[in-house]
C-alpha cells in the first residue's frame, strides 16, 4: 500500500465533500490529511443555538477510520463553544460515538458533523456538564485519552 | 469443590508422622516449594488426627494452560452436542454467557430464536465464511471500487474489503485487547465475528494474540477462576471461596509457581487479616503513615484545645492561634507560672505543666498506638522485600558449606527449609500486626497477641541462627537446633493462624473488629 490508510479515505471523503455538503455545514480548510475545519450551524428554530455558528476541528490519525477521529468545537471571536450539557467549555465533546466504543469506520465527517449537529438541535438545557469548571481547569489529556462515561442517552 | 490441593496437605502430615526423620522438611521442600507447613494436629492433643485440614486451609486447584484449554472444549464439545450447533457457534454461545453452560442451555431451549440473537448469531447457515469478489462493490470504509477487490460479510450482509476488515481486527485485537465480542464494523450492528471468521482474515501474528485473549475470556468470566499474578505466570487457580465470605476466610492459594496469594484480593499472602481489614490497612498506611511519623516527630498538641502545633522557630513563650491559650513549649506549663524565669524555662516540676504533659500523652496515645503496629508491620514488610536477597545468599551458603564441611547436597537442605520458613513467617508476622492494629480488647486479643509474641520470639531467634558464619554452621549440634527451630516456626504459625482462622469463622473475631480504631 503506498498511499497511507487513513489519506486514502480522506482524499476520497474530500472529494465527495467539496462537491456536496448537507445545509449547515460547511468546509472550511482541508489542507492536509491531519487536520480539517469545519462550521457547522443549527437550522431549525432551537433558540439555544439561533444565528450562531461553530467551529468544529478534526485531527485524524494514521489508521482512521478504524480509529475516531478526534473531534473538538474551537473558540474564535465569531465561534463561540456551543452551550450543552455533552460539551465542555474548551470545546471537549463527551459522545459516544467519538468514542472506541461507539465509533463505527463506516462513519465519515460528514456523518459526524451531521450527529453533532442533532445533538445540538435536539437539546433543550442551556447548560455545560456537571464538574466543568473543574475539568476545564485540570484536565490536559487529549480527548480520545479521556475515560468518558457516557451516561444518558436522552441529551 | 474438588480437594486435588489435598495432596500439599496429605504430604505434609505423612511427614509429620515420623518425626525423627531429620529430612522431613527437605522432601517437602524439593517437591512443592515452601508450602509444607507441619501439620500441628499431630502433636495438639485436642484434635489427634481427626481433621485432615487446618482451618485456614481452602480447597483451590492449579490449572495450567493446557488445562485450561481442555476444560473450554470440553464445554464446547458437550454444548456442541446437546444443542446441536456448530462447535464456533457454541463456543460464541458459551462466551455470550459467561460459560454459564447451564444457563445457556435452558435459554437456547425455551427461545432458541431470541438467544441466537443476543449473541450476534443470526439464523442462516450459509455455509462456511469465504471472502469474495462481487462486482460494483464500494468499500464503505475506504470508499474502495476498483475491480477484482476481495471482500468479506458476515451474515449480517454488511460487506467491506478485507484489507479494511483487516485493520479493524487488527485495532480491536491488538488495541483494544477484545476478543469475543468483536461486532461487526457497521455501525449499530450487533453481529459478532466468529471464530471461524477470524481464523479467515486475522493474520498469523494476530491469532496467537487472539487466542489468547479468548482463552483469558473464560477465565476472567468465571468468579470461581483467577489468574495468578505472579509475572510471567500462565497458571490459574480455582477456588470455591465466594466473595460475600472473605469476612470469615483467608482463602490464601498457592500457584504451581510457587507464589502465594490471596484468592479474594490478588494481593500477596496476607493470612491471618480479611481481606477488608488489609484494604482498609493498606489506605490508612498510605495516607497516614509519613504524616503520622512527622507529626509525632514535630509537633505538640496545644494544652487546652488539642490543636496540633509545630513550632518553627522563635521562643518558647507559645500562643495558640486557635484558642489563645498561652503555655511553655518546653513544660508545656501555663506560661504566666514562668514569672520571671521566663523564656529559660526551669520549671519542670510545676503542677500545671505536669497535668498538661500528661493530657498531651493521653491525645498522643492513639497516634502511638498506629505507629506502634504500622513500625512492626513495615519491619516485617521490609525483611519480606529481602526475602529475594537472602535466599540467594542461602544458595551461595550451602554451596558453600558442602565445600567446607563436605557435607552432600541434600545435608545441607536444612538451611533452604529454614530459609523458607523465615520468609513465610515473616510475611504472616506483618500482617498480624495490621490485624491487631483493628482488634478490640478482649481475650481473644490477648490469645491472639500471645500466639504473635511467640512467633516472633521464634523467628527472630531462628532468623540469628541462620545468619552465622559458615564455620559456625557446619557443626552438627547447630545444624539440628536451627533444623529443630525451623520446625518450631513452622508449627507455631499454623498455630496462629488455624487459631485466628477459626475465629474468623466462627465470626467472633469479626465481632470485635467491627468496632474499628478510627
Amino acid at each position: 500500500m503506498t498511499v497511507p490508510f487513513a489519506a486514502k479515505r480522506l482524499g476520497k471523503e474530500l472529494q465527495k465533500i467539496s462537491n456536496s455538503l448537507p445545509p449547515g455545514v460547511e468546509l472550511v480548510s482541508a489542507e492536509n490529511f491531519e487536520e480539517w475545519l469545519l462550521d457547522i450551524k443549527v437550522l431549525d428554530d432551537n433558540p439555544l443555538y439561533q444565528n450562531q455558528t461553530y467551529r468544529l476541528k478534526f485531527r485524524f490519525g494514521p489508521s482512521y477510520p478504524i480509529e475516531p477521529p478526534e473531534v473538538v468545537f474551537v473558540q474564535l471571536p465569531d465561534r463561540p463553544i456551543p452551550m450543552h450539557p455533552h460539551v465542555y467549555s474548551n470545546g471537549i465533546i463527551c459522545l459516544d460515538l467519538l468514542g472506541q466504543q461507539g465509533w463505527s469506520p463506516v462513519q465519515n465527517v460528514e456523518s459526524v458533523c451531521m450527529s453533532l449537529q442533532s445533538m445540538l438541535t435536539g437539546n433543550s438545557k442551556n447548560e455545560r456538564p456537571p464538574g466543568d469548571e473543574d475539568f476545564v481547569r485540570v484536565n490536559r489529556q487529549r480527548p480520545k485519552d479521556i475515560q468518558f462515561y457516557y451516561h444518558d442517552n436522552d441529551v | 469443590m474438588d480437594t486435588d490441593d489435598d495432596f500439599m496437605s496429605n504430604v505434609s502430615s505423612e511427614d509429620d508422622m515420623h518425626p525423627d526423620d531429620s529430612d522431613n522438611d527437605i522432601s517437602g521442600d524439593e517437591d512443592f516449594g515452601f508450602d509444607d507447613e507441619p501439620d500441628v494436629y499431630i502433636d495438639s492433643p485436642k484434635e489427634i488426627g481427626h481433621k485432615k485440614k487446618a482451618a485456614y486451609d481452602i480447597s483451590f486447584r492449579v490449572f495450567q494452560p493446557s488445562d485450561i484449554q481442555k476444560q473450554q472444549d470440553e464445554l464446547i464439545d458437550e454444548v456442541n452436542m446437546i444443542l446441536d450447533i456448530s462447535k464456533a457457534e457454541a463456543a460464541i454461545l458459551l462466551r455470550y454467557f459467561r460459560w454459564n453452560k447451564e444457563r445457556l442451555i435452558e435459554d437456547y431451549m425455551d427461545r432458541p430464536g431470541q438467544v441466537l440473537d443476543a449473541a450476534g448469531l443470526a439464523q442462516s447457515t450459509a455455509g462456511p465464511p469465504k471472502m469474495k469478489v462481487v462486482s460494483d462493490f464500494v468499500c464503505d470504509i475506504c470508499c474502495e471500487d476498483e475491480p477484482g477487490l476481495e471482500s468479506f460479510a458476515l451474515k449480517c450482509g454488511h460487506r467491506y474489503c478485507v484489507d479494511c476488515y483487516r485493520h479493524y481486527l487488527s485495532q480491536k485485537i491488538q488495541g483494544e485487547g477484545e476478543a469475543a465480542r468483536i461486532q461487526c464494523p457497521s455501525e449499530g450492528c450487533t453481529i459478532i465475528i466468529d471464530a471461524r471468521s477470524l481464523d479467515l482474515l486475522v493474520t498469523p501474528e494476530l491469532t496467537e494474540r487472539y487466542h489468547e485473549l479468548l482463552h483469558r475470556t473464560y477465565v476472567e468470566d468465571k468468579e470461581a477462576l483467577k489468574w495468578c499474578p505472579a509475572p510471567d505466570c500462565q497458571n490459574a487457580v480455582e477456588c470455591g471461596v465466594k466473595k460475600k465470605d472473605l469476612d470469615k476466610v483467608v482463602p490464601t492459594v498457592s500457584c504451581l509457581c510457587t507464589h502465594r496469594f490471596c484468592f479474594g484480593c490478588i494481593l500477596n499472602d496476607h493470612q491471618p487479616a480479611p481481606c477488608e481489614l488489609v484494604k482498609k490497612w493498606l489506605k490508612k498506611c498510605a495516607d497516614d503513615s509519613e504524616t503520622a511519623n512527622w507529626i509525632s516527630a514535630n509537633t505538640k498538641e496545644c494544652p487546652k484545645c488539642n490543636s496540633t502545633i509545630e513550632k518553627n522557630g522563635g521562643c518558647n513563650h507559645m500562643t495558640c492561634r486557635k484558642c489563645k491559650h498561652e503555655f511553655c513549649w518546653m513544660c508545656m506549663g501555663l506560661w504566666s507560672e514562668h514569672g520571671t524565669s521566663w523564656y529559660n524555662c526551669n520549671r519542670f516540676e510545676e503542677k500545671s505543666g505536669l497535668d498538661a504533659r500528661d493530657a498531651q500523652a493521653k491525645s498522643r496515645v492513639s497516634l502511638e498506638r498506629y505507629l506502634h503496629y504500622y513500625n512492626r508491620y513495615a519491619n516485617h514488610e521490609q525483611s519480606a522485600r529481602l526475602d529475594k536477597d537472602i535466599y540467594h545468599k542461602t544458595e551461595k551458603k550451602m554451596v558453600q558449606l558442602q565445600k567446607e564441611s563436605g557435607m552432600s547436597w541434600i545435608e545441607v537442605q536444612y538451611l533452604n527449609s529454614a530459609s523458607q520458613a523465615l520468609q513465610t513467617c515473616r510475611q504472616t508476622l506483618m500482617w498480624t500486626y495490621a490485624f491487631a492494629f483493628y482488634l478490640a480488647r478482649n481475650n481473644l486479643t490477648e490469645i491472639f497477641e500471645d500466639n504473635q509474641k511467640d512467633l516472633e520470639m521464634a523467628v527472630e531467634a531462628l532468623s540469628e541462627m541462620f545468619e552465622k558464619p559458615i564455620s559456625e554452621l557446619a557443626d552438627s549440634k547447630l545444624k539440628v537446633e536451627i533444623m529443630d527451630k525451623t520446625s518450631y516456626c513452622n508449627k507455631r504459625r499454623v498455630i496462629l493462624l488455624d487459631d485466628t482462622a477459626q475465629n474468623l469463622a466462627e465470626g467472633m473475631v469479626m465481632r470485635t473488629i467491627l468496632c474499628f480504631w478510627r
